[in-house]
């Protein structure tokens, strides 16, 4: 495989590994704070509480490794996205320091504050919305180079309709990615009334998934038909991907093997999301920028890939490890060990 | 005399103004601004992350060694603040981190792929520690051998030090650009090693990692003094008090070593940055070290102190070696003269910490002396806020030491700013939000020790 080919499969995978962990992350957050209105806090936020606080700073890294990791290989997206995403870059890490350090006060500090709930619940859904501007701008048609400098296109970007059907798809598929979670942890808890309630919320949420993928679809087909047309060359890796929502639901709704299902929704997002990846290529930011014009030289480019493999031998073991301690633990996800 | 003196302060100030030329607020000044904000709130919370996790597994040590309740009591209250200011570490962190990206878009592209490598390593070390943090924290009472939950407070010292250390060698990168050409404007023979491990990168890792450790030190001492001066001097405290000195002795020792062999490589490798700090005008053999002082209408230096010889000792390791003056470098290439105060102000807070903690070790030691005499115990309740103004004052020093150039001879700083015109009001978007956290971030930290005291949960840990 080339090495930039390489490099961009390392960080879509990450990016893939944080729009799961941080989907459950930010979801749950939502379905905290909706709780407390509903009056069903006393259901769920156990189970909530459980899973998250040992790993939100390690759902923030997923993160962090992603644009370094993208600054890394294509030093040229810094200057694209830098000078353009200035103020939406900014409002979104506003959103993202808020959410992190108040789960932080709110947990370990001033329990059971609304405030700290409210603000942990609304940034849950508002921050999906504006990173997947990110990936909207990608496509093409919302900065133009001119004079020496990028100009971000505000207007268009808010008058797209394609925008806004990324902007639903991002929101729904959190709440969805997040209650299915939460119902295969409930399961494991054997908290029976935490997984009634979020089983139903994982039901809810699951037609809206379906309906928003389509509606970019068919928004992509006009905002770039280019890509449209690539996409429809891996079409089975859609196909694929629709099979494993269909199973997932079906299992959660049949109340059988919540486990698998969650597995099947995470090959649900893998396969759209490497459908979409490798549609998308060669361009990292059309048109401006693509796997070879974009790529660091090939000395740093190596440097890199070596880095990242004697990285995951850390990574794995030490993930494993914490996965086995608080997911797979029958003892803690039932809080017979909390603290 | 009271007016001479209020003259001298007059003139520190307009010099200090001065000295910037008050540039106006273009979208570069600007960038400087909301860079130098994010990275001085960031280090305050780096730094004392990178410093107490070496302090808290040292203390469950003791304890577990020990059999000691008191020091696994330490360890457990220490984390639980630990906690706290670590989510703001990363939070700012995750801020520092897509600005360099935001606001020096052109500084990025060119150096990212030359030190690309070691931003890259250092997410690793941040992954490492937060998997083990995420651990650490739920873990305490799961293991019957209690070594093993000692052992996992070692890869989050390992994992937040090797942060340090990676970060470090990225402005060490700016300081001393090495391992790669420039030729044509493209950047060819690129070595990453070489970029990484550059003549900056042994001082300035070594120096940043030292002063994390004893600047957490001294800031975990001077809460245990002003608790010990509010509440009495139980044996929890002692233990802690004695704990914190002796490691705040221990680095604020190896940080004077350190800081004098920066001082070299200064010398060597920056002299004109080194030149600005000292009002070292003249290259002259035998260079007097200049304290304090204010500069006169023609540019003399007046009301200084003079430590005859010191600028060589510090520059060469030689009394009588010559010290290249700032005369030798053209006047727009060399810094504001207003950082020879923050150089005063790091090493004189160096130099008093390390007093100060071996004064506390001698009255321990010492059959006469008491540790807990009030003015020392004030004394040491003032050495954390220092140490923390040191820490401010070394970093401006270093960074504005470095103007105009954002890489050393090799790019100016106003050619690696964004050419957004919106940096004036996102300065205000993250001033607002620094303000927010730091103001939350206190008052919950008081709130978690006054709900729950030490002896309480002292208590409630025998009945267990
Ligand atoms: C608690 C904080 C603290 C203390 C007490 C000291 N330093 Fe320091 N110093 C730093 C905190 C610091 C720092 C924040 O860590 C800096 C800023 C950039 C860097 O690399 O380290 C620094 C930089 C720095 C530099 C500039 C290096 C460069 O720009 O490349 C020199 C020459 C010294 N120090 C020398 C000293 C000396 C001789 C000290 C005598 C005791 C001293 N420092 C105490
Ligand atoms: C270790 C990595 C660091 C990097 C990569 C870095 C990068 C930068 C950059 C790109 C600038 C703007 C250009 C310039 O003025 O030189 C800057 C300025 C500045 N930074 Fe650093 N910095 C680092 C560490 C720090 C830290 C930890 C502080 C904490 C106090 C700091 C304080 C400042 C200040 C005060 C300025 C403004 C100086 C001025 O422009 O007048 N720096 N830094
Ligand atoms: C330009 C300079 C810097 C950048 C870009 C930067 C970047 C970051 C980022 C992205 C994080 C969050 C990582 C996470 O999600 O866990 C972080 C946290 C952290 N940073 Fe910085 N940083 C800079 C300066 C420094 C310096 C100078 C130090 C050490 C003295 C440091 C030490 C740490 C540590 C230990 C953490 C972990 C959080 C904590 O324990 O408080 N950083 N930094």
């Amino acid at each position: 495989m080339e090495i930039q080919l390489l490099g961009i499969t390392v960080l879509w995978i990450f990016l893939y590994g944080y729009l799961i962990v941080a989907s459950i992350d930010f979801g749950a957050g939502f379905f905290a704070y909706y709780g407390r209105i509903t009056k069903k806090d006393h259901i769920i936020n156990n189970i909530i509480s459980r899973y998250l606080s040992p790993v939100w700073e390690v759902t923030n890294v997923f993160f962090v490794f992603f644009f370094v990791g993208l600054v890394g290989f294509f030093p040229s997206t810094a200057y694209y996205y830098g000078t353009a995403l200035l103020v939406p870059g900014s409002i979104g890490l506003v959103l993202l320091a808020i959410r992190g350090s108040f789960y932080a006060f709110g947990n370990y500090g001033a329990k059971d504050s609304n405030l700290y709930m409210f603000l942990y619940g609304a940034t849950g859904l508002l921050i999906p919305a504006s990173l997947s501007t990110a990936l909207t701008i990608s496509e093409g048609g919302f900065m133009v180079e001119e004079g020496g400098t990028v100009v971000f296109l505000v207007k268009e970007l808010f008058t797209s309709f394609y925008s806004w059907s990324v902007v639903f798809l991002a929101i729904v598929s959190v709440l969805y990615i997040s209650s299915m979670f939460l119902t295969f942890y409930a399961s494991k808890a054997k908290d029976l009334p935490a997984l009634e309630l979020l089983r139903k919320y994982a039901l809810f949420w699951s037609p809206p998934t379906i309906l928003a993928s389509f509606l970019v679809f068919m928004s992509l087909k006009n905002h770039n038909p280019e890509h449209f047309q690539n996409m429809l060359d891996y079409s089975y890796l859609f196909m694929l991907s629709l099979f494993c929502f269909l199973t997932a639901v079906w299992l959660v709704y049949r109340k059988v093997r919540y486990g698998t299902a969650f597995l099947f929704v995470m090959l649900q997002f893998f396969f759209a999301f490497f459908g979409y990846g490798v549609s998308h290529l060669p361009y990292i930011l059309y048109p401006y920028i693509t796997l070879d014009t974009g790529f660091t030289n090939e000395t740093m480019g190596i440097a890199l890939v070596i880095a990242f493999i004697a990285g995951l031998f850390l990574l794995i073991p030490s993930l494993y490890l914490i996965m086995k301690m608080f997911l797979f633990d029958a003892k803690y996800v039932q809080g017979d060990r909390v603290k | 005399m009271i007016v001479q003196k209020v003259n001298v302060f007059i003139r520190i100030i307009e010099m200090t103004v001065g000295g910037v030329d008050m540039p106006e607020l273009d979208s570069v000044m600007l960038s400087r601004l909301l860079t130098a904000m994010t990275l001085g709130f960031h280090i305050i919370f780096a730094t004392l992350g990178v410093g107490v996790p070496l302090l808290i597994s040292g203390a469950e040590w003791i304890g577990i060694r020990r059999k000691d309740e008191h020091y696994r009591l330490l360890a457990r209250r220490w984390t639980r603040g630990f906690v706290v200011t670590v989510a703001v570490g990363v939070v700012t962190g995750t801020c520092i981190g897509l600005q360099l990206s935001l606001l020096w878009p052109s500084f990025m592209e060119v150096a990212g792929q030359v030190i690309g490598l070691p931003l890259f390593l250092e997410t690793f070390a941040f992954f490492f520690e937060a998997i083990f943090l995420g651990i650490y924290l739920y873990t305490w009472d799961r293991f019957k051998n209690p070594y093993y939950h000692w052992l996992i407070s070692v890869p989050v010292v390992i994992g937040s030090t090797a942060s340090a250390f990676f970060i470090s060698t990225v402005n060490a990168f700016m300081n001393a650009p090495t391992g790669f050409e420039l030729k044509n404007g493209e950047i060819v023979d690129i070595q990453p090693l070489v970029a990484m491990f550059n003549p900056a990168t042994p001082t300035k890792a070594s120096h940043v990692i030292s002063t994390a450790y004893m600047t957490a030190a001294f800031v975990l001492a001077a809460i245990t003094a002003f608790l010990i001066l509010r509440k009495g001097k139980s044996e929890y405290y002692k233990k802690a008090l004695h704990f914190t000195m002796l490691t705040g002795f221990v680095f604020a020792i190896a940080t004077a070593i350190i800081g004098d062999f920066s001082g070299k490589y200064l010398a060597e490798y920056q002299p004109e940055k080194l030149a600005a700090a000292e009002w070292h005008f003249e290259t002259e053999k035998g260079a007097d070290l200049i304290v304090g002082g204010v500069l006169n209408e023609d540019g003399e230096v007046e009301h200084e102190l003079r430590i005859p010889n010191a600028l060589s000792i510090l520059a060469h390791a030689d009394p009588n070696s010559e010290v290249i003056g700032l005369e030798e470098f053209p006047e727009d290439e060399t810094a504001p003269l207003f950082i020879h105060y923050l150089f005063d102000v790091m090493v004189g807070i160096g130099m008093f910490l390390v007093f100060l903690s071996g004064l506390y070790l001698l009255f321990v030691k010492w059959r006469k002396g008491n540790p807990y005499w009030r003015p020392l115990l004030w004394t040491i309740v003032a050495s954390g806020p220092l140490a923390i103004l040191a820490i401010e004052a070394g970093w401006i020093f270093s960074e504005v030491g470095r103007q105009p150039w954002v890489l050393w001879h090799m790019m100016k700083t106003s050619e690696g700013a964004t050419t957004s015109e919106h940096v004036g009001q996102m300065f205000i978007l993250f001033a607002a939000l620094y303000i927010l956290l730091g103001t939350i971030c206190t008052t919950v930290l008081l709130k978690m020790f006054r709900k729950n005291p030490a002896e309480t949960e002292f208590e409630q840990m025998k009945k267990r």
